[in-house]
């Protein structure tokens, strides 16, 4: 009895020691606001960014001597160039000395709804013609196949890498223990970051742009094929090896067979994360959609900005349905025996691709079948549209857009962003160990200390402080939507039939898109950031909370209820305490995605850390800077992730299951 | 002689040392870091809890030895976590043994290497699953086909051999379906099949109808009680079912926390528990139905009259009850000619009411 009392003492206390703490700061702000709070002007730079930046031009200057650039990284860097420069001479470039691409907008139709219809079906097949017509009818076909043309070469190289890697993952676990907090590592750096190093490395073009969407690409790819291995039934391998199989034929006949259908899944997951990378590889001169649409956004022109933004979003639908109509085709196949009527589908197959094939001879030969028509260009309407849906809703929402952004900004951002930037840095310092070590523990809290002094040093100090302000608001609205909404669809089947396709949509739209309605709506401003961000990442909280509500057992629930509960009483004394775990696992990934969107918001007027990293990319003299910048989002990054790492362990070790 | 032990060993088990098939000798299986370290030092005296405390090791099997005579129905039982599915499958080297050997015809399996390992699979032995363990991919022709064709073996042959072995588990017509088309009962049938299309000398049955309904479990019990009959191959049968292992072993070996409690025929087991845990396990049973006259015949008194009818020793009590209740005097239990005890009504009387 004594022991359990004596267990539970910190647990109880953690809330007094946490409140203690704020009313501390705030005391000691009050006494040193505006002290050691290290400003830096925007062209200012520190001794520290001038020498990255002389570093990075140490670089630049012995790219063709130095023997790891001479034979390592210039050939990767050709290598990849010339692969993508073929696949782009194939659909989107003029090449082999003729005015246009080898394969004009016919064939490139009617392959890529052949592809849907031989791997998917032909709803798909359908949506994938009206979608790639549609490119050309916006007036965006070369910029479309542009971005498909970096997209395919990224996802082929990707798959071509992740899938061997983690059908090795799968089988080792030593190799999986290794590989998996580079995965960590490589999906919760936001993908901002490393676009300014990749630059220095590989040079602005298409090299740059591939490595950086492969290394936000790759980890669903390895991460899911390892999965799936993982998941075959160990007694049907057992099976498999009790007959006498080699490792070989248990892999090629028993494991791969069986994990096929999740691998195509996480296909599905590589293609959407590589064309949500190529547009933001925009920043470093990819070419494309993502381009149009940051030219428009750094000039604010809504309208051209929406029109892109809309080629990309339809990508995304297109790429997205035909792999997973792909994916259930697999299962489909698996059911109902697709040996069986193998004349009828080859004939299927032959039929298909001979249409294919003379639509692209088409394209090939004939002018009016290589460039799309002029002519029929709806882009134009679409830009005007949205350009006058913007001034209207300006002018006649502003009452609501208004008052939403004063309420915020007043009522919460504004607080918060003072509270830590007129803070003295020292203070923060102390504030951040001392929480860390309440709720995580020493080694965490050490962790902490040493991010918050590396910030400091880093010579980003006030910038990293508004990032923070800005990213700590932004989750606290997300877990406000995530609980809200995510108990209400847990327990509402309607609900969830009707909000989770919208979801999942959303999911699959590549960031930069958020960004351009939520300009039209509020402006350039930081709160535009924090909406966008919102919206990026709210889905992600929300399918976790309500995933982690309908986990709750229904006994428990039934128990509660045969006891007399209020539904009120349900929920907030069984199904969110018991879905903790899941609650605390979606403010991490809340966290993750929105400081990935808040930094991406710097274009849109959220200045800061995302400010630094843009200009750094635009003029040449703030290169060390904007380096900077990178590392410090990386530090910040890299605490905020130590922090809701150990809550979350916390919270399994504290689950009802294990025992409070 | 008294009631509570066998009046002499049964027969078979004496004659038995040449035909032995599969012999087992001290075999270990410990998990955790350095589990080789445990067998063969003072460790290995450690309880299970003990040893777990003492160096993070779980020994799944310790110390297990015994012996399945060739065409046997051999049958490992015990509860959940009692060691009896690692101990099949360090039988067939899916789970690496730590110490001991496996003679299969006096060839200790743990020498062989991979390549013979793998040879050794293909021909020698095959296994039966809880789970069944198919490929939900392939045909049920081609799943049964399975272990032939990765030795290579031409499709004709092989869709010969597995159309044979379909018919011979009576799911004639089903080779065209996909295993999630058929029941639980059907699938393992399939599962059965496959392992005796490769013809092998030994089968493996780990928990194979743990997972089925208790009608078609009693099914596919009769099923392999044919099967044993027809094919006669020597069977290691895994379960945690009393009743499955009186039904279907010749000898059960009873399993607790890795070790060896008690081997022994069914009647062995039910008449004269090794200690309190297997004589817990087997108390409900009927033990008319598994005791032979042997287990409660007495000498016969000066007052018997030795003119009754006559049985032999091994009768299961329940067989017998009509004659002996019948009889106005004691049956005499006969062997070879030779006089070995009587049993009246009473004897029969308390079996019955017990």
């Amino acid at each position: 009895m004594t022991a359990a009392v004596a267990a539970r003492r910190p647990v109880w206390s953690r809330p007094y020691l946490l409140v203690g703490i704020l009313a501390a700061w705030i005391a000691l702000w009050i006494a040193f606001r505006g002290q050691a709070t290290l400003p830096l002007d925007g062209a200012e730079l520190t001794p520290l960014h001038a020498r990255i930046g002389e570093a990075a031009d140490v670089v630049d200057n012995n790219r063709d001597s130095n023997p790891i650039f001479l034979y390592f990284f210039n050939y990767v860097r050709l290598f990849i160039d010339e692969f993508v420069t073929f696949v782009q001479a194939l659909i989107s470039r003029p090449s082999f000395g003729r005015p246009v691409p080898v394969v004009g907008w016919l064939g490139v139709v009617g392959l890529a709804a052949a592809v849907a219809l031989l791997y998917g079906n032909l709803r798909v097949a359908l949506l994938t013609v009206a979608g790639f017509v549609s490119f050309g009818l916006l007036g965006l076909w070369e910029e479309s196949m542009d971005t498909l043309a970096l997209t395919l070469a990224a996802v082929l190289l990707s798959l071509a890498a992740g899938i061997p890697l983690g059908i090795w993952a799968g089988l080792n676990d030593r190799f999986d223990r290794l590989v998996t907090p580079v995965l960590d590592f490589m999906q919760t750096m936001p993908t901002f970051v490393y676009l300014a190093p990749l630059t220095l490395v590989f040079l602005i073009g298409p090299a740059s742009a591939t490595v950086a969407t492969m290394i936000y690409a790759i980890p669903p790819a390895i991460r899911i094929t390892s999965h799936a291995i993982r998941q075959v039934p160990k007694e049907t391998v057992e099976a498999g090896a009790s007959l006498g199989s080699t490792p070989w034929q248990l892999l090629a006949k028993v494991r791969l067979p069986l994990a096929k259908r999740t691998i195509v899944v996480g296909v599905n997951q590589t293609i959407m994360a590589a064309l949500s990378m190529v547009t933001i590889a925009a920043l470093i001169d990819a070419p494309g959609l993502g381009k149009t649409v940051l030219k428009a956004l750094e000039t604010l022109d809504v309208g051209t900005s929406f029109n892109a933004g809309l080629a990309i979003v339809i990508m995304a639908i297109v790429l997205d349905r035909v792999t997973s109509a792909a994916g259930r085709r697999v299962e489909d196949a698996r059911r109902a025996g697709r040996a069986h009527r193998p004349l009828r589908r080859r004939i299927q197959v032959g039929a298909v691709l001979a249409v294919a094939a003379v639509l692209v001879y088409l394209s090939h030969v004939y002018v009016w079948a290589a460039e799309f028509p002029g002519e029929a260009d709806v882009g134009s309407f679409v830009r005007k549209g949205a350009d006058a849906a913007s001034q209207w809703a300006q002018t006649n929402l502003f009452a609501t857009t208004n008052g939403l952004k004063n309420l915020i900004t007043y009522g919460l951002l504004n607080p918060f962003e003072a509270v830590l930037t007129d803070s003295p840095w020292w203070l923060v310092l102390a504030v951040v160990t001392a929480t860390a070590l309440v709720v995580a523990g020493v080694r965490v809290a050490a962790v902490c200390a040493v991010c918050v002094a590396l910030l400091v040093a880093l010579g980003l100090w006030q910038d990293s402080m508004v990032t923070l302000a800005a990213t700590l608001v932004a989750t606290v609205l997300v877990m406000a939507l995530g609980i809200v909404i995510g108990v209400w669809i847990g327990r509402d089947d309607r609900a969830d039939r009707v909000i989770r396709p919208v979801l999942d949509a959303g999911q699959t739209m590549p960031a930069f898109v958020y960004l351009v309605p939520i300009l039209g709506l509020f402006g350039a401003t930081r709160f535009t950031a924090i909406i966008a961000a919102v919206v990026y990442a709210a889905p992600v909280a929300i399918k976790l909370v309500a995933d982690g509500i309908r986990g709750v057992s229904t006994a428990a629930v039934e128990a509660a209820t045969a006891a007399g509960s209020s539904t009120w009483q349900i929920i907030s004394r069984v199904q969110v305490p018991m879905a903790r775990g899941a609650v605390t696992l979606a403010a991490g990934q809340g966290l993750c995605y929105v400081l990935a969107m808040v930094v991406v918001g710097g274009l849109v007027g959220a200045g800061a850390l995302g400010y630094d990293v843009v200009s750094g990319f635009s003029q040449l003299q703030l290169r060390g800077k904007g380096l900077a910048a990178g590392l410090a989002i990386v530090v910040l990054g890299t605490m905020l992730a130590a922090i809701t790492k150990a809550l979350q362990r916390r919270g399994v070790r504290k689950s009802p299951v294990t025992g409070v | 002689m008294t009631a509570t032990s066998p009046a002499e060993l049964p027969k078979a088990l004496t004659e038995a040392e040449e035909s032995v098939t599969l012999d087992v000798r001290g075999l270990w299986k410990v998990f955790g870091p350095r589990a080789d370290r445990v067998a063969g030092t003072p460790l290995a005296e450690l309880s299970r809890a003990e040893l777990r405390e003492r160096t993070g090791c779980v020994a799944a099997v310790r110390d297990v030895s015994f012996a399945v005579r060739r065409g046997e129905v051999f049958v490992v039982m015990g509860l959940s976590g009692s060691g009896k599915s690692t101990l099949v499958r360090c039988l067939t080297r899916l789970v690496e043994p730590t110490a001991g050997e496996v003679l299969l015809d006096g060839v200790d399996i743990r020498k062989a290497g991979d390549k013979q390992l793998r040879e050794l699979r293909r021909h020698r032995f095959a296994m039966v699953f809880q789970h069944f363990g198919l490929l939900p991919h392939r045909r049920v022709l081609d799943n049964i086909a399975y272990g032939l064709e990765i030795q290579g073996q031409k499709k004709d042959s092989r869709y010969a051999r597995a159309g044979e072995m379909l018919d011979l588990v009576g799911l004639t017509g089903y080779g065209e379906s996909y295993p999630d088309q058929l029941s639980g009962g059907m699938q393992q049938r399939v599962g059965l099949a496959r392992a005796l299309a490769v013809d092998p000398e030994v089968l493996f049955f780990d928990e194979p109808f743990s997972a089925l309904d208790p009608l078609i479990r009693r099914d596919m019990q009769n099923e392999v009680i044919r099967l044993h009959h027809e094919v006669g191959k020597t069977m290691i049968f895994i379960t945690h079912d009393l009743s499955e292992a009186l039904k279907l072993g010749d000898r059960i070996l009873v399993m607790r926390d890795g070790e060896i409690v008690q081997i022994g025929t069914p009647d062995e087991v039910v008449g004269a528990p090794a200690d309190d845990y297997v004589r817990e396990f087997v108390r409900d049973v009927s033990r008319s139905q598994v005791l032979t006259l042997r287990w409660i015949m007495r000498p016969p008194g000066d007052g018997d009259a030795l003119d009754g009818p006559e049985l032999g020793p091994d009768v299961v009590i329940k067989d017998a009850v009509r004659t002996v209740l019948h009889a106005d005097r004691p049956v005499r239990v006969v062997a070879d000619g030779e006089l070995l005890g009587v049993v009246s009504s009473a004897e029969i009387l308390e079996v019955i009411a017990d």
